[in-house]
């Protein structure tokens, strides 16, 4: 199944053009409205500036516009009719850690912004590296300002060869698709470019629109989180109705098929999936169904449901790489509060392993603390199991957040085998 | 209409215990709707006593139809709440008690009965004042006097550029304010609905709807909405480049002259306040075409986001 939707992030340094390049996708396929676009060029020009500063269009709160800056993920819209898209902007400065990982979270692909007088520099690779750790495997290297190396076709191999380079480093299959544009001119964006005829591979849109990312939830096992048990009054239709309300997490799930519910590790089959629009015979990642099974078991909130083959494993004690996104740092032996698919648990983090320095990559230890954008490697024990699988191997089931007693979300965590 | 006679045909079949077994496309609707019923449910999860604000509009519409499939075959596990400011059309108000009595929800309206009674206008207080009274303070008094802990409401992050940064589980201090600063990363599918006493949730589940979106999916469902999204003959003044309609001599200035002309409205607010935009579209092919070609975004027709006051303060303040 192809998905209509793609959730992309686009991460790059301050003044790499960004915003422009966000802007003009979202001017040229009609994701901005005439009133914003007026109200950018207005806001501009009475700040002394002339024309439109596409930032103005994005970034949304006073602060940030008085600032000149962009404190926090904004979600942006446009479609195409082959696509619809979902971008999570995370701004390349302030808290950058925080917000990349976050929007990483939740995009199959990142377009990486790299200004071609420039090259690749630390906080490129500090991007791609943040981005691949969070299970992206699709990048886009869209290497601007091309107007500004007078569209040379060595610079662009050269910073094309680097990147390279440097995701063959990290592992794990990156796909990666390098373009030259100007987001300023706009050189390669939704339009070609009379600049560059040495380049003759897809537009910025084009790949957009055509770049397949979702086989992988669709080719894993099937994992099922109940959110919540249904057993409505009695109906004619439904006289003595008990159901499983969730959303695929990977994989799929027919009538017939055998299932085992963890923790408890009770083994049944589905009987039926129910939708108000009717019954299914078959239900596939990323839907929200209601399950019937076979027996009458003990089900609640935060289990899972999977197949019987190939389970995930309940656990509690494991290693997890940890974002650190509070502003009071990681205490050692401190009850916390772990939040893994529907389920929610007491846990501890007792060791901290190393922390990796985002810019080198290294790994730094002996390290007794980790701090606000700080990576690294720790021990959890939970007091209630996890039914987790490794996250490089399924992000839906592999992905946890950490609470503190302010119930502030203070890291997020990735399970690691 | 079309919407009941679609829901009967299901029901009839149901009730003659066929099974319907239907391969559907997965589309970025379906997608969007998953997405929305996830929401929903962990919502109803973690809250001990959520609310949905209905406010008559075609968000709401899509809201109250996701619901519905969320929760089925249950019930609908909320009440809908209509903040009523008095100034609502009467077509909202029929097409309200119309619909909420068909699905059969509990409906409570809540008005700022003072400020009605010592006669708040838009035209006498300023837009910001009026909405502040009549909707922002009867909202947060509404949500304290019921104890509603989490809100779920129909905004989306496309509509206005604060609102792109609003988050799924959105975070309200104990006097119902928004503070950008303090709400909490979002990762993943885990929306965090941990609250302190005091505090409140407001929820989103159309966050990634564009008005687009909404159409398409009200013309692939067939969801009801009220009449006045369709164009007709309707009275209107000319005020700022905006249509206000003019069936309300009350809610005319001094000079002001209606005409006559075939509008629509693409949002739905207070009648003194909402603003038509020209159109033929009759039909919801015509309105969902007329919408994907749109080159004005649809708040410009809400005086309320127009002056000094942003919708950022307004959420600030407590308003959706």
């Amino acid at each position: 199944m192809t998905s209509n939707v793609l959730r992309f992030t686009t991460a790059g340094n301050v003044d790499d053009g960004k915003s422009t390049l966000i802007g003009r996708l979202l001017v040229e396929t009609q994701g901005a409205f005439e009133d914003q676009i007026e109200g950018a060029k207005r806001e501009n020009e009475r700040r002394g500036g002339k024309g439109i500063d596409f930032s103005l269009l994005t970034d949304g709160l006073k602060a940030e516009r008085e600032q000149g800056i962009t404190i926090d993920v904004a979600y942006r819209y446009f479609a195409t009719p082959k696509r619809k898209f979902i971008i999570a902007d995370a701004p390349g400065h302030e808290q950058y850690t925080r917000n990349l990982v976050t929007s990483a979270s939740n995009s199959d692909l990142a377009v990486i912004l790299i200004d071609a007088r420039n090259g690749i520099m630390t906080q490129s690779r500090r991007h791609t590296f943040i981005a691949h750790l969070l299970g992206i495997r699709h990048f886009i290297v869209a290497i601007n300002k091309m107007d500004l190396v007078d569209f040379r076709r060595e610079r662009y191999e050269e910073i094309k060869q680097d990147f390279e380079t440097f995701i063959s480093r990290l592992g794990g299959g990156a796909e990666t698709y390098c373009i030259p544009i100007s987001a300023l001119k706009g050189d390669h964006v939704t339009e070609s470019s009379e600049h560059m005829s040495w380049y003759t591979g897809p537009k910025m849109l084009e790949l957009l629109e055509s770049i397949e990312v979702d086989d992988a939830a669709h080719k894993l096992p099937f994992r099922f989180a109940v959110q919540l048990v249904s057993r409505p009054p009695a109906s004619p239709e439904f006289p003595d109705f008990r159901g499983y309300m969730g959303r695929v997490a990977s994989g799929s799930v027919k009538v017939g098929d055998r299932i085992v519910v963890l923790p408890s590790g009770a083994q049944s089959s589905v009987t039926g999936i129910v939708t108000r629009d009717g019954r299914i015979d078959e239900a596939f990642a990323r839907q929200s169904v209601t399950l019937t099974i076979a027996d009458d078991l003990d089900i609640s909130r935060g289990d899972i449901i999977a197949t019987e083959e190939r389970p995930p494993t309940a656990r509690t004690y494991f290693k997890a790489t940890l974002c650190w996104m509070n502003e009071r740092k990681l205490r050692l032996n401190h009850r916390y509060v772990l939040r893994h698919t529907t389920k929610t648990v007491r846990a501890i983090i007792n060791e901290i392993d190393h922390r990796l320095n985002v810019n080198t990559l290294e790994r730094e230890s002996p390290v007794s603390e980790l701090q606000t954008n700080d990576i690294g490697q720790v021990r959890i024990k939970t007091l209630q199991p996890v039914v987790c699988d490794p996250y490089v191997v399924n992000r839906q089931t592999g992905g946890f957040i950490i609470l503190d007693e302010n119930n502030d979300t203070v890291a997020a965590g990735m399970i690691q085998d | 209409m079309v919407g009941r006679e679609f829901e009967r045909v299901r029901t009839a079949q149901c009730a003659l215990g066929k099974e319907i077994v239907m391969k559907q496309e997965w589309t970025h609707l379906r997608e969007l709707e998953s997405e929305s019923i996830y929401i929903l449910r962990e919502t109803v999860a973690q809250f001990r006593n959520p609310v949905l604000l209905y406010s008559i509009g075609k968000d709401s519409s899509v809201l109250v139809h996701l619901a519905r499939k969320a929760f089925y075959p249950g019930p609908l596990p909320f009440p809908f709440l209509h903040v009523d400011t008095g100034y609502k059309f009467k077509e909202m108000i029929e097409f309200r008690d119309r619909f909420c009595k068909e699905i059969g929800v509990r409906l409570i309206v809540h008005r700022n009965e003072d400020a009605i009674a010592a006669g708040a206008h838009p035209l006498k207080l300023g837009v910001a004042r009026c909405c502040g009274q009549l909707k922002t303070a009867a909202l947060l008094h509404a949500l304290d006097k019921y104890q509603f802990d989490a809100a779920i409401g129909g905004a989306r992050r496309e509509e206005e550029r604060s609102r792109a940064k609003e988050r799924v589980f959105s975070l309200r201090d104990a006097f119902g304010q928004w503070d950008p600063r303090r709400q909490r990363p979002e990762l993943w599918s885990l929306y965090s609905g941990a609250i302190a006493e005091g505090e409140s949730m407001r929820v989103f589940p159309l966050s990634n709807w564009t008005e687009r979106d909404i159409w398409q999916y009200i013309l692939q469902e067939k969801i009801p909405v009220v009449p006045l999204y369709y164009a007709r003959e309707r009275l209107v003044v000319q005020r700022n480049g905006t249509l206000i309609p003019a069936d309300d001599a009350m809610h005319l200035k001094d000079g002001e002259v209606p005409v006559k002309m075939s509008v629509r409205f693409r949002t739905l607010g207070c009648a003194p306040c909402t603003g038509a935009v020209a159109s033929c579209a009759t039909t919801l092919e015509e309105i969902a075409e007329e919408t994907d070609s749109a080159k004005i975004s649809e708040r410009s027709t809400r005086i309320i986001d127009h002056g000094a006051n942003t919708m950022e303060d307004k959420k600030r303040e407590g308003y959706f």
